[in-house]
């Protein structure tokens, strides 16, 4: 495999990143080193093994579906770059 | 001990409760020991002093209260748990200004139990790095030697607590950064049980790995610490509905006959360092001598648990890391026209490299084309893993080796390659990605590097109690590493 530099431009872009060239390059070379080192595992053979995304295989907790006030509105968009108290702003969109 | 700030909360905790101290003594103490140090090890990203002097006064006024088993005790923590009102800046600069309106589930349970916060601990940027040199904000130092780093990620904790600049501290642990840092500067750090204390209100880097844990200077104010902290929320859906034992009734033991200790062949294997491995076999001998029977396990596995653990913890990082929009709350960049431009700036400007890697990686590990080959690729061999630690500790009760393959390393040593600074964690990731609880205990420093060396205990899911019995018993057994020779 090969990580070219436009090959992390692109990954970024889907990170919602952007990497000025001389970044894009040195990511490249690193993420070769890392990836050639993530692909020790296909030596191993893993047909039949379940995976396991979480050490607690408890299912999902549930409670009674009973709206519950816990925050104030107030609270919820003090840390918000751009508010007017009630809603977050952004650019027009539409 | 000359010093009140050099005393183990323990010790602090008697003697307030015995009126011997005031609460504003002890605050006082702490505080000025933090300026005395802190120019030197740069522990702490903020130092609360007004707030705790406030609350010391109202405490002192009120009178010890014996109920609450961390009256009056100042603590430093990890500055990615939530603090209501006080600023929680995960090391990064995307939330330079982030004031949560609420306290993470551990948080409220050290102040229901009467414990005082004056700083929050410096770290890796969102809890990504193994030397706490990747902050926006400043690096870290290692108390026994300024020239060093003092591991990672929960680095400027576990200074914090070495300095005896506060009785106890919080880190979190996704893949050592509690029992690693908590080695390479000499004090005792807890990774618990994945499930034993609540994740709600810790900023989330890897969500089926991260955990909470109390770094200190003794097994017994550790012990204290996890005591009020662990316990069920119903408001973390991982969070386990278990019984809490009683660790400090396990602190009593006074031998360790009957107990089987497992030692891992892979990890005492090439690639250890050879103080290291002198300082944790001297630790073991005295295990044996202290009664327990040793046999050797294997953990056929481990050699591909940090290819697993990267893609499992960067995938995760990936996911979690797409809140930060610049929308509801941290940075917003000044140069963006529309939204998009709001998401790609402020990301882009927020997070330093090391984040930003592990995003884009942990999005590759994710995309289209890739996910069977890397994710759950990952994901299997996660429990192969697992299951290796579940059979291995078949046979023992706790498994013991070490906690980092070297000593602490020279500032900058590592940072322009971050493959050789994962390579690190060798020894700790693989209990995060089985999520079983590890202890590391400081067993004398190297015999070259005059550096402290931690011995990591592993054991059975729940079984934290085990645990302190051991490295409790064990420390009344080993040399004090004293004062750290960098202060």
């Amino acid at each position: 495999m090969s990580i070219t530099p436009e090959r992390v431009a692109q990954i970024a872009k889907l990170a919602r990143l952007e990497l000025d060239d001389e970044k894009q390059r040195l990511f490249a070379g690193q993420f070769e080193d890392i990836l050639s080192y993530m692909d020790t595992l296909n030596g191993l053979d893993t047909a039949g093994t379940e995976p396991l995304y979480s050490p607690v295989e408890q299912p999902t907790p549930l409670r009674e579906d009973k709206a519950e006030k816990r925050f104030e509105r107030e609270d919820i968009v003090s840390n918000a770059p751009e508010t007017d108290g009630q809603f977050f702003i952004v650019p027009k969109i539409v | 001990m000359s010093f009140l700030y050099e005393k183990s909360l323990s010790e602090i905790r008697s003697q307030l409760l015995a009126k011997e101290l005031t609460v504003t003594e002890v605050v006082e103490a702490c505080l000025k020991r933090i300026e005395e140090t802190e120019p030197s090890i740069q522990a702490l990203i903020s130092v609360q002093a007004e707030e705790a002097l406030e609350q010391a006064r109202a405490m002192d006024e009120a009178g010890p209260d014996e109920s609450k088993p961390l009256w009056g005790i100042p603590l430093t923590v990890k500055d990615l748990l939530c603090t209501k009102g006080t600023k929680t800046t995960c090391g990064s600069k995307i939330l330079e200004n982030f004031e949560p309106f609420y306290d993470a589930f551990a948080i409220a349970k050290l102040k229901e139990a009467g414990a005082i916060l004056i700083g929050k601990a410096n770290m890796d940027e969102f809890a990504m790095g193994s030397s706490t040199e990747n902050s926006a904000y400043k690096a870290t130092k290692n108390p026994w030697d300024l020239n060093k780093v003092p591991g990672g990620s929960s680095g400027g904790s576990a200074a914090s607590v070495t300095a005896s600049q506060a009785f106890g501290t919080l880190g979190t642990d996704t893949g050592g950064s509690i029992r690693q840092p908590a080695s390479l500067c000499g004090c005792v750090g807890i990774k618990p049980t994945y499930g034993r204390v609540s994740r709600r209100g810790m900023v989330a880097y890897g969500s089926s790995l991260d955990q909470i844990g109390p770094m200190t200077r003794s097994v017994e104010d550790n012990a204290r610490m996890l005591q009020v902290i662990a316990g069920h929320d119903e408001r973390d859906s991982t969070s386990v509905d278990v019984p809490v034992d009683d660790y400090l009734a396990a602190l009593n033991r006074e031998d360790l006959k009957g107990l089987k200790v497992g030692l891992p062949k892979e990890f005492w294997a090439e690639g250890l360092d050879g103080e290291v491995e002198a300082a944790c076999r001297a630790a073991v001998a005295k295990l044996e001598e202290l009664g327990a029977e040793l046999v050797e396990v294997e953990l056929p596995h481990s050699s591909y648990a940090i290819a697993t653990y990267y893609i499992i913890a960067m995938a995760e990082a990936s996911s979690n890391l797409a809140r930060f929009d610049g929308v509801r709350y941290g940075y917003r960049s000044d140069n963006a026209q529309d939204l998009l431009d709001i998401y790609v700036k402020s990301r882009s400007e927020g997070f330093g490299d090391e984040v930003q890697r592990r995003i884009m990686l942990g999005t590759y590990v994710l995309s289209s084309g890739y996910y069977d080959a890397y994710y759950k690729k990952a994901a299997q061999v996660r429990r192969l893993i697992r299951e290796d630690y579940l059979k291995a500790l078949e046979q023992c009760d706790v498994l013991v080796g070490p906690a980092s393959p070297v000593t602490a390393w020279n500032v900058g040593e590592l940072t322009s390659d971050p493959l050789k600074m994962y390579l690190m964690d060798i020894y700790t990731i693989s209990l995060n990605l089985a999520g079983l609880p590890g202890l590391s205990l400081p067993v004398g420093l190297g015999a070259d590097s005059k550096m402290p060396v931690g011995l990591q205990l592993l054991g059975k899911e729940f079984d934290e109690a085990t645990l302190y019995s051991v490295a409790s018993l064990l420390e009344k057994n080993t040399e004090k590493l004293g004062t750290p020779a960098g202060l």
